[in-house]
This record gives structure tokens, C-alpha cells and sequence, in this order.
């Protein structure tokens, strides 16, 4: 007996003895997502935030909003912003190709699209954002949220995220480590700082 | 090449050495334990959260072949370019390829346990690839030539002292210079620098997704995310257990990953990949590397429910007084010796009995993997297939027969109490392991059967 063996790629070898190995089907659990009842969602929403030294401002309107970011970061240069309304406040310009050029930016005030209330984490994405990298490149990093949008947990945000844009990122508070003797040390390579301004009454930014 | 194992008990025995030292490095991971504790007590679903967890994940295992075809047609779709390998030497092979065919001789790597258990980083120095650990942690031991020492806080086993010594003899920091702050953002300058200037950048993955072809990257420092966005080519590195059904199952993972870990609601920063932004190429490697036959072992399947939070790390009394290097594998503690065997049975026969069997490892994972069940059945498994050492063996062979012989039992009773009586310092030295650490017990005048005989006679 003549036998035609052809050689197989590593694809088909591993999902081959997968196949062979793997233990009879089970179900998906019934209950993957669960209800978290805050009494008031904002409230624990910069609760949470406080413990990550992040500040949460409301700003009752745009004008109210371009007064604080003006006095918040007044005297910082390279300023950049992804928010129409405030292009005059910043002096750095978004519309460059290679983003290793956002390297000197200060701050950057971007748009973002919601919060979460358990864990003070802020869902942003491509489809607010012109460089993936901008959020960790800047020094410091401010976000603005219309004040509605805040979902009590990540069981609720994945309602909203059911088609996630090509990048997105959860981010909650500014970048940090304890990699030295567990001692919590702010800034380590993102965001040094991080506010986040709630925008009052705007269907959208 | 590979260097010759040192068994625990004997890497820990040199661990043990520096009293102080054992009791800040124990007292440190419990520390991160109790923060564990809080932040899981404040969701009341939490024990519903972890049963919840521990059924997807066990619905992966049962259509593991079936996920990863639909996560790799899906991400294909997005753009981005899948490969398999089936081990180790595969899996480097891939991305030395990668890098050489883009002319490229620099990586920037933020933490990935995979390319450890790879011994990815040794590979591509060998091979003229300079690659640097983004992780401050596993920069710092990346640094001094060795492994991470636990797989969230990679320098853990270190102190101050030694940060500051390792970065003003590599940064240039000030000599004696101890403060975290200072020291940090030393790495924070060297760092930047690499991640502005490679044009290539390796990440793990914590979870890919099934039905969108994405992945998603956890870190607090930003590290994997400064690599990625600004790299040509950004390679992700995945154990094919990383797989999760649907995007909505992130939900439960990612609220159950960092209160595990760290005691933290989340991460600061959990990415979400689905394809390369313009002009980039992204790559997704899926590794096997002895997961499809732990696939096949009924008693230990569990173990590929892992989500590498390290939570039965921190809570190990073993784990946390012997340190991570004490385990001569990629991942130490509970989980890495229920693994480890599962590569090389003989390399790694001792570590399914550093273990006290306590149990606290199977109570906080979050996946609900039966640990210390699966510890006891490899002790079980190594033995019958003669991994054990003989002294081991024939301990165990002398007990089995003074166990099953009543006489036998109460008359070497007898002379042991005797002998400990007349002659302490036959027990009472170094020679004999159970005198380590404690002074041997006085020994009674009779045993409780010979009271309970007599006091029944009277």
C-alpha cells in the first residue's frame, strides 16, 4: 500500500490535535452580565476617578468649558486639541503624517465618547481620534464627555461598543507604575496627569 | 545553553537565607493580596462573575478549533496577517522573520509572558536583534539578566536599593539615588527614546475575540500602546487559550483581570485592536507550544483557563517565601507548576510539591481553575511515570509500608519516641530537612494509642 502523506502546515497540526483533545462541548454560562445599581452614577464615576488622581470638572457649556481649559493650562505651550471649539486655544496642529511628530506635545484635550462608573475608565477610539498614539504620546491629558454619557459598568459599555472601531482603548487615570517596591509612581510612560471635563446639555460635543 | 535547574526547595533554602529579606518579600505579595480582597468585596456579583468566567472559558475549551478559525478569518478580514506555529523555535523563527524581511534590527517589547516561556529575547540577541522591555519591571530585569520573578510584578524580589545600583550603573542616575519617583522617570527619558525610535514593536495579548478578529492589550504604564502606534510593524504574541467568544465577554474578563491582580477596578489602559492604522502592518502569532495535549489531559485542561491575573501567586505562602525565580519556569507560583510539567515532566517534577496544598490558590482565581487539586494529581502522575527523585520514592515507599502494618506502625512508634528521648540530637541537626526552621517537637512518653488502651483497661 502506497501511502500519499503531504506535509502538513502548522495550522492544520494544531487545530488537528485540537480537535483530537478537546473535552465535550459545554454551553455559554446563561448570566455573563450583571447590574450595577449606583445611586448616583456620577457620582461614583469621579469617586473612582479621584482614587486614580484623576479630577472630574462639569462645564456647563462650551464657554464655560474653553474658560476652564484656558485657566487649567494656562502658560503651557504645544497644545493640541481635537475639539473644533477649542482650535483657537490650541498652537499645535493635529495634521501631520508621521505621528512621532505629536512627540513635544504638552496637552492634549480630546474627544472622547463615554465613561464608566466602576471603574472611571473612558472609552476612546478612531472614530474621535486622528492618531492612535496621542492619548499615550502627551504629556498630560485631558478628555471631554458630554456629562449623560456615563454607563454604570462594562457590562453596560459593551452594549454600546457592539461594533468597536479598527482601535479603541479603555483608559482610566493617568499612566502609572509600582514596578519599584510596589511604591505607586504617576507618569510612567503615558499621560503624566489626566482631568476629565463633563459637558453639560451638548447632544454632541 | 540551558542552563542546569536548581530545585525549589533548594533555590528556596538560598531565599531563605535573609530572614528580613523572606519576611518583606512575603509580607509585600500579601499586601496585594488584601487590596484583592477589597476591590473583589465591593461587587456583590463577584463569586457570580468568577462562575460566569470559569464557564466561557470552559466553552472555549470545548470549541478551542472553532474560535480560532472564526478569529482568524475575522481578523484576515480587518487586515491583519495570522500565523500559527506550533512551538517555540517556530513561534521566534516567525518573528526574526518578520523582522529581517523589513530590515529591521530593533524591537521594543512591552510584557509578554509568552515570549518568555519562548525564550524569545535570548533567540533574537543571538541572532542580532536588540530588544528592550518596555515594562519599567521587566526593564529592571531585563537589566540584571534574569527572568521576571512573577508575572504581573516582574521585579518584585528586588528593593529600592537594588533599582537605584542597576539604573546608575545603566541610566546614569545618581549614585545611592532610591526614590521610585526619581528612579522612574530616569526609565521614563531612556524609554521614550527607544519607543521614538523602533520600527518595530512586540505586544502580548490578554484576550482575542473571537466573533471581531480584535484583541485586546492591558497595561497601566502605556507601554504596549506607545510601542504599537508608533512601530511599522507592531507583531502580537498569543498562547491560543487566549481566545474568548464574543467582544461582550470582556465584560466579565476584563472587571474580573485587575481587582484580581492588583486590587484595581481596571487597568489604566486596556487597548482594543482590531486592524492596523495606515500604513502599518500588524501580525498576530498563535502559539501552541504543548497547549493542545494539556488540552487532552482531563485532569489539567483547566489550567488553559488561565487569564494570568497572579493572584495564586500573591496568596501562595509557598510561592511568597520562596520567590518567583525558585520555580526555573517562565510562570512560578501555583499556576506555573501546574504547567510546568505539562512541557517537561522531568525538568519540572519538583515543582508540584512546592505546594502546601492549602487550597488558597483554587479561592481567589478567577476563573475558578482547581489548582491545588491539579497539584496534587501532577504529585500523583510524576511519581507513577518515576520523575521523583529515589530519596523522594523510597520515602514515600518506606511510609506506605509502615502505614498499612498496624504492628509495624506502633513499633517504630515506639523506638522513634524512644530514640528522640534518649538521643535528641539524633533528629535534632541539620541532616534532617524537618528540623529547618524549628526545633523538633519533645517526645512523649507514650502514644495516644497506649493511653487509650490502658485508660480503657482502667
Amino acid at each position: 500500500m502506497l501511502l500519499y502523506r503531504r506535509k502538513m502546515s502548522s495550522r492544520e497540526k494544531i487545530l488537528q490535535q485540537i480537535k483530537l483533545n478537546k473535552p465535550a462541548e459545554t454551553a455559554l454560562p446563561v448570566k455573563s452580565r450583571f447590574e450595577s445599581n449606583y445611586e448616583n452614577t456620577e457620582k461614583k464615576f469621579t469617586e473612582v476617578l479621584a482614587s486614580v488622581y484623576t479630577e472630574v470638572i462639569v462645564a456647563s457649556s462650551r464657554e464655560d468649558l474653553k474658560a476652564k481649559v484656558r485657566e487649567m493650562y494656562a502658560g503651557v505651550t504645544n497644545r493640541a486639541t481635537t475639539i473644533p471649539f477649542l482650535s483657537e486655544w490650541a498652537d499645535f496642529s493635529l495634521n501631520i503624517s508621521d505621528p512621532h511628530d505629536l512627540e513635544t506635545i504638552e496637552i492634549a484635550v480630546l474627544q472622547a465618547e463615554f465613561g464608566v462608573a466602576e471603574n472611571g475608565a473612558v472609552w476612546i477610539s478612531d472614530n474621535h481620534l486622528p492618531h492612535r498614539v496621542l492619548p499615550f504620546i502627551t504629556q498630560n491629558l485631558a478628555f471631554v464627555i458630554p456629562r449623560s454619557k456615563i454607563v454604570n459598568n462594562l457590562h453596560d459599555a459593551y452594549q454600546i461598543l457592539s461594533d468597536t472601531t479598527g482601535w479603541g482603548c479603555f483608559i482610566s487615570g493617568p499612566s502609572k507604575t509600582a514596578d519599584i517596591e510596589q511604591s505607586l509612581v504617576i507618569g510612567a510612560h503615558g499621560a503624566r496627569s489626566l482631568v476629565i471635563f463633563l459637558l453639560e446639555d451638548q447632544v454632541n460635543i | 545553553m540551558s542552563k542546569a535547574i536548581i530545585e525549589h526547595s533548594a533555590a528556596s533554602e538560598t531565599f531563605n537565607k535573609d530572614e528580613s529579606y523572606v519576611n518583606w518579600h512575603d509580607e509585600t505579595l500579601w499586601f496585594v493580596r488584601q487590596k484583592r480582597d477589597k476591590s473583589a468585596m465591593q461587587l456583590p456579583e463577584w463569586e457570580e462573575l468568577r462562575e460566569s468566567a470559569s464557564q466561557i472559558k470552559h466553552y472555549v475549551l470545548s470549541h478551542m478549533d472553532d474560535l480560532l478559525q472564526s478569529f482568524e478569518a475575522k481578523a484576515k478580514e480587518n487586515g491583519v496577517h495570522v500565523h500559527w506555529a506550533t512551538d517555540a523555535a517556530e513561534h521566534n523563527e516567525i518573528v526574526l522573520g518578520l523582522l529581517k524581511k523589513n530590515n529591521i534590527d530593533k524591537l521594543v517589547k512591552s510584557k509578554s509572558m509568552l515570549t518568555e516561556e519562548c525564550h524569545m529575547n535570548e533567540f533574537l540577541s543571538e541572532n542580532g536583534i536588540d530588544v528592550i522591555d518596555s515594562d519599567l519591571g521587566e526593564r529592571i530585569v531585563q537589566l540584571r539578566n534574569e527572568p521576571p520573578s512573577h508575572i504581573v510584578l516582574p521585579a518584585i524580589h528586588l528593593k529600592k536599593k537594588d533599582i537605584g545600583d542597576l539604573f546608575h550603573k545603566f541610566l546614569g542616575t545618581e549614585a545611592g539615588a532610591t526614590d521610585p519617583q526619581y528612579l522612574t522617570e530616569a526609565a521614563r527619558q531612556h524609554l521614550r527614546d527607544k519607543f521614538l525610535t523602533r520600527r518595530a514593536a512586540l505586544t502580548g495579548v490578554n484576550f482575542a475575540i473571537a466573533d471581531t478578529g480584535g484583541f485586546v492589550v492591558s497595561t497601566n504604564e502605556g507601554n504596549a500602546d506607545m510601542g504599537a502606534h508608533l512601530a511599522d510593524i507592531h507583531i502580537a504574541s498569543m498562547g491560543f487559550e487566549k481566545i474568548i467568544p464574543n467582544q461582550e465577554h470582556l465584560g466579565v474578563f476584563l472587571r474580573l483581570l485587575a481587582r484580581s491582580a492588583t486590587g484595581q477596578p481596571i487597568t489604566t489602559y486596556s487597548s482594543h485592536f482590531k486592524t492596523p492604522r495606515e500604513g502599518q502592518e500588524m501580525h498576530i502569532i498563535i502559539l501552541d507550544n504543548g497547549r493542545s495535549a494539556q488540552l487532552g489531559r482531563e485532569d489539567f485542561r483547566n489550567s488553559l483557563k488561565c487569564i494570568r491575573c497572579g493572584a495564586c501567586m500573591n496568596t501562595c505562602p509557598v510561592y511568597r517565601r520562596s520567590g518567583g525565580h525558585s520555580y526555573h519556569n517562565a510562570v512560578a507560583g501555583p499556576i506555573g507548576s501546574i504547567l510546568a510539567p505539562n512541557f517537561d515532566m522531568t525538568k519540572n517534577a519538583d515543582l508540584p510539591f512546592a505546594s502546601t496544598l492549602c487550597g488558597s490558590c483554587s479561592n481567589v482565581c478567577p476563573v475558578k481553575i482547581d489548582i491545588h487539586e491539579q497539584l496534587y494529581k501532577w504529585r500523583q502522575v510524576l511519581v507513577k511515570a518515576g520523575h521523583v527523585p529515589k530519596a523522594k520514592e523510597m520515602g514515600i515507599g518506606a511510609m506506605s509500608v509502615v502505614l498499612s502494618s498496624p504492628r509495624f506502625y506502633q513499633w517504630s512508634g515506639k523506638l522513634g519516641r524512644s530514640v528522640m528521648r534518649a538521643m535528641p540530637f539524633v533528629v535534632n541537626n541539620s541532616l534532617n530537612p524537618w528540623y529547618k526552621q524549628r526545633e523538633m517537637p519533645e517526645a512523649p512518653t507514650e502514644s495516644f494509642r497506649d493511653w487509650y488502651v490502658r485508660n480503657r483497661r482502667e
